[in-house]
C-alpha cells in the first residue's frame, strides 16, 4: 500500500516537473553552436517573455543550421536560476541568455564557475571577462505612444498601469508623459503601482479603478493584455506594451512600444560564433532597431500619425532625444535645464516623476 | 453615496471567486481532509471553463464542466489520502503542483491554430452583470444587485451552506466525522465515504471560483491567472474559522482591499503605494490578533476541526 502512495507521489511529481517547466530540446547537429534561454515567465504570456521568444525564432531563421537553441521558461529569481545556468553551461551549451534583471547574481556566479562558456543579461549592469548585458532604450518609442494618447484623449486624464517603480518602469512614465504633453500640454498621467510584473487579476482591477477615475486611455507597463482589454470593454481607448497588443485585443489598442530582440540576438550570437563576442553593455534604441513603434490603430488620425513618425525620424537620426531640456519635476523644479540632454547615467537612473504625472515613485 | 456603492461593487465582485473557493474548503476541511490543492484546481477549472466557453459558448456547460474538473482533481487527493491514507500536505501540493503546470501546458496547447495554438488572448462567451429591477436602483442596495449571475447565486449559496453545516443532520454528519472519526464511525457513520463526498463537493465549489476568474472577473484565459489565489483560500478558511457565515468577511476583505487601494492611488492619494500595498497583510494581522482574543473568551468557534489532516482507519486502534 504504501509503496504505491510513494510510486503515485513520484508520478505525479515527475509529470509537474515536466509540465511546470517545460525546457523543450530542438535537435541538431553536434556540431552548432548551442544556446540557451532562461525565461522569466511563459512563452504564452503574449508578452516579455514572449517577445523573447519570437526574438530567438528569429535568430534561428537567420542563422539557420549553424545554432541549435534551447529554453526553460518560469524560472524563478533565485538560487535555483543559478543551478539551471550551471547546468546548462556543464552540458555544454556555448553561449547563455538570462531574461530578467533578478537572475543577475546568480549568473554572474555562474558565468565565474564556467569560464568557456558565454553569458548575456538582460537589463543588469554587471559583467565579467564573458559576461555582458544588453537592454533596449524602451523609453524612446514610450515617448511616441505618449504623443498619440496625449492627441487623442478627451478628458485629458490617461491612465497607467505600472509595475514596480524602479528607474526603468519611471523612466517609461516620464518618457510616455513627455510625448503626451508635446500633444497636448494639459494632459494629466495617473499612475497606478501593482507590485507585479504579471498578475491578470491585479492588473485589471488597477485599470478599472483608472478608468472610474475618469481616465479615457490606459496605458502600461504590465506584462498581460488586460488594461487594454478592460478599457476595450468600457469603450475606452488603449495603449499596448511589449508586443502588439491590438493583434490580441483590436483596434482599441492605438498603438504599442514593442520590444524586437530578433536583430540583436542574431548579432551577438554571430560574433560569438566567430570569434569577436567581446564584454559589453548593449542599450539599443530605435536606431539600433532593438525597441519599435508597431504599427497605428485606424483609429489614429492620420496628422497624429504623420507628427508621431516624424519624432521617430528625429530620434533615429540622433537630431533630438527625448530627455532633452526644460523638464520639471512634479514640483516644478527644472531637472534638465533648456538646451541640455540628461546623461545615460541619469536616466538609468531615474528617480522622479516629470510635471503632468499624477501618484509618487515610492 | 455614489463612491461607497461603487466600492461596495467592485469588492462583492473581487470577492465572489475567493468565497466560492473557500466554501469548497470548509466542506472538505470539516470533514477532516486538509487539501492544499486548491490553487491548482482553481487554474485547472478556470481554464477548463474558459476553453469550453470558447469551443461552445455555452457558459452553463462550462460551469459544469469547470465543477467536474475541480470535483476530478479533489478526488484524486480524497483517493490518496482517504484510501491510501498517504500525508494530506504532501498530496494536496502535488495537486497545486500538477494542476498549475497541466494547465500552463493545455493553454499552450488547447487554442486554435490561427493563434498558434495558444489559448491566451482569446476572448470567448462571459457573464455580464444582471440589475435586479427595483433592488437595483436603491443606492447601496444597487452594489448588492448589479453583478453577474455567479455572485448573485452566492446569497443564496453562502446560506444555505450555514443551514447544512449547523442546522441539519447531514451537516451534524460531516462535523462529526471530522472532529471524531472515531466515534462517528462507531456510530455507524460511513467515514471514508462521508469524506469522499465531502472532498469532492468541496472540489466543486473550489471549480466554481476557478471559473467565475476566467468567465466573470477577468474573461479571458491568462497563463497563471489564479496568481495565488488558491493559498489565500486555505488562509481564509483559518480566518473564517470553518464557518459559512464568517467566510463572506474574508473574502470581501482580501478581494476588495486590492480593488479600493489601486482606486486610491488612482485618485492621487498622498499614502505611499507600497503602503497601500502592504495594508491586507496588515489588516489580516489585526482581524487574526481579535479572532484569537474572541476565541478565548468563547471557546471552540474559532478552532479547526479537531481530526483535520489526520488519516483514518476502522483497524486503528
Amino acid at each position: 500500500m504504501k509503496k504505491i502512495v510513494v510510486l503515485l507521489l513520484l508520478l505525479l511529481a515527475a509529470g509537474t516537473v515536466l509540465f511546470a517547466q517545460g525546457a523543450q530540446e530542438a535537435e541538431a547537429a553536434d556540431d552548432a553552436f548551442k544556446v540557451a534561454f532562461v525565461y522569466i515567465g511563459p512563452p504564452g504570456d503574449l508578452g516579455w517573455t514572449y517577445m523573447h521568444d519570437q526574438g530567438r525564432l528569429e535568430m534561428e531563421q537567420n542563422l539557420g543550421d549553424k545554432v541549435q537553441t534551447t529554453y526553460i521558461e518560469s524560472v524563478e529569481e533565485g538560487p535555483d536560476s543559478a543551478r539551471i545556468m550551471g547546468q546548462y553551461a556543464a552540458q555544454g551549451y556555448d553561449m547563455i541568455f538570462a531574461t530578467s534583471f533578478g537572475y543577475m547574481d546568480y549568473m554572474l556566479e555562474t558565468a565565474m564557475d564556467y569560464s568557456d562558456t558565454l553569458f548575456e543579461h538582460c537589463s543588469g549592469y554587471k559583467t565579467n571577462d564573458n559576461m555582458a548585458t544588453y537592454f533596449g532604450r524602451m523609453y524612446q518609442p514610450r515617448y511616441l505612444s505618449g504623443m498619440v494618447a496625449g492627441a487623442m484623449t478627451e478628458t485629458d486624464v490617461i491612465g497607467f498601469v505600472a509595475a514596480f517603480p524602479i528607474p526603468e518602469v519611471v523612466r517609461g512614465i516620464n518618457a510616455f508623459t513627455l510625448g503626451a504633453q508635446a500633444m497636448n500640454p494639459d494632459v494629466q498621467v495617473r499612475v497606478v503601482w501593482t507590485y507585479t510584473w504579471y498578475d491578470p487579476v491585479k492588473e485589471r482591477e488597477a485599470a478599472i479603478a483608472l478608468l472610474d477615475a475618469g481616465a479615457d486611455i490606459l496605458a502600461q507597463h504590465q506584462d498581460t493584455t488586460e488594461p487594454p482589454k478592460a478599457a476595450k470593454e468600457r469603450g475606452k481607448l488603449s495603449v499596448g506594451y511589449d508586443a502588439d497588443m491590438r493583434k490580441f485585443v483590436g483596434d482599441s489598442v492605438l498603438v504599442s512600444p514593442v520590444w524586437n530582440w530578433g536583430p540583436y540576438y542574431t548579432e551577438t550570437i554571430e560574433s560569438a560564433m566567430n570569434g569577436t563576442w567581446e564584454p559589453h553593455q548593449f542599450w539599443g534604441g530605435l536606431a539600433e532597431n532593438t525597441v519599435k513603434l508597431s504599427d497605428f490603430s485606424p483609429l489614429v488620425p492620420q496628422d497624429v500619425q504623420d507628427a508621431v513618425l516624424a519624432k521617430h525620424d528625429e530620434i533615429v537620426s540622433g537630431a533630438w532625444d527625448v530627455f532633452t531640456g526644460p523638464i520639471y519635476d512634479q514640483k516644478g523644479t527644472v531637472i534638465v535645464p533648456k538646451g541640455s540632454v540628461m546623461s545615460d547615467g541619469d536616466k538609468l537612473g531615474m528617480a522622479f516623476f516629470v510635471k503632468g504625472v499624477v501618484g509618487s515613485v515610492d | 453615496m455614489q463612491l461607497i456603492t461603487t466600492l461596495l461593487a467592485v469588492t462583492l465582485g473581487a470577492g465572489t471567486s475567493l468565497l466560492y473557493a473557500t466554501l469548497g474548503e470548509i466542506y472538505t476541511e470539516r470533514s477532516g481532509i486538509l487539501n492544499l490543492g486548491v490553487e491548482g484546481m482553481m487554474m485547472m477549472s478556470a481554464l477548463a471553463a474558459f476553453s469550453v466557453s470558447f469551443y461552445t459558448g455555452s457558459l452553463l456547460l462550462a460551469v459544469i464542466v469547470a465543477m467536474a474538473v475541480g470535483a476530478g482533481l479533489s478526488l484524486i487527493h480524497a483517493f490518496l489520502s482517504i484510501t491510501m491514507r498517504a500525508n494530506q500536505v504532501v498530496s494536496g501540493l502535488s495537486i497545486t503542483l500538477f494542476g498549475t503546470g497541466l494547465a500552463s501546458y493545455l493553454g499552450q496547447r488547447l487554442g486554435p491554430a490561427s493563434n498558434g495554438r495558444n489559448l491566451a488572448g482569446m476572448s470567448a462567451k462571459s457573464f455580464s452583470d444582471i440589475s435586479v429591477p427595483v433592488l437595483g436602483d436603491i443606492p447601496i442596495l444597487a452594489a448588492f444587485f448589479n453583478q453577474d449571475i455567479m455572485t448573485l447565486l452566492l446569497f443564496i449559496v453562502v446560506p444555505a451552506a450555514w443551514i447544512f453545516m449547523f442546522k441539519t443532520r447531514s451537516g451534524l454528519t460531516l462535523r462529526a466525522v471530522g472532529e471524531n472519526p472515531r466515534t462517528a464511525s462507531a456510530m455507524g457513520i460511513p467515514v471514508a465515504g462521508i469524506r469522499y463526498i465531502y472532498t469532492a463537493v468541496g472540489g466543486m465549489l473550489v471549480g466554481l471560483g476557478g471559473a467565475h476568474l476566467t468567465l466573470g472577473y477577468t474573461p479571458g484565459w491568462s497563463e497563471n491567472v489564479t496568481g495565488g489565489r488558491g493559498w489565500i483560500v486555505i488562509a481564509l478558511v483559518i480566518f473564517a474559522g470553518w464557518n459559512p457565515s464568517r467566510a463572506i468577511f474574508g473574502a470581501v476583505l482580501f478581494g476588495g482591499i486590492n480593488a479600493i487601494q489601486f482606486r486610491l492611488q488612482a485618485a492621487g492619494t498622498v499614502i505611499p503605494a507600497s503602503f497601500l500595498n502592504m495594508a491586507p497583510y496588515i489588516v489580516t494581522i489585526i482581524v487574526l490578533a481579535v479572532m484569537t482574543l474572541l476565541g478565548r473568551k468563547r471557546r471552540g468557534t474559532y478552532s479547526p476541526p479537531s481530526a483535520l489532516g489526520t488519516s483514518f482507519a476502522i483497524e486503528d486502534k
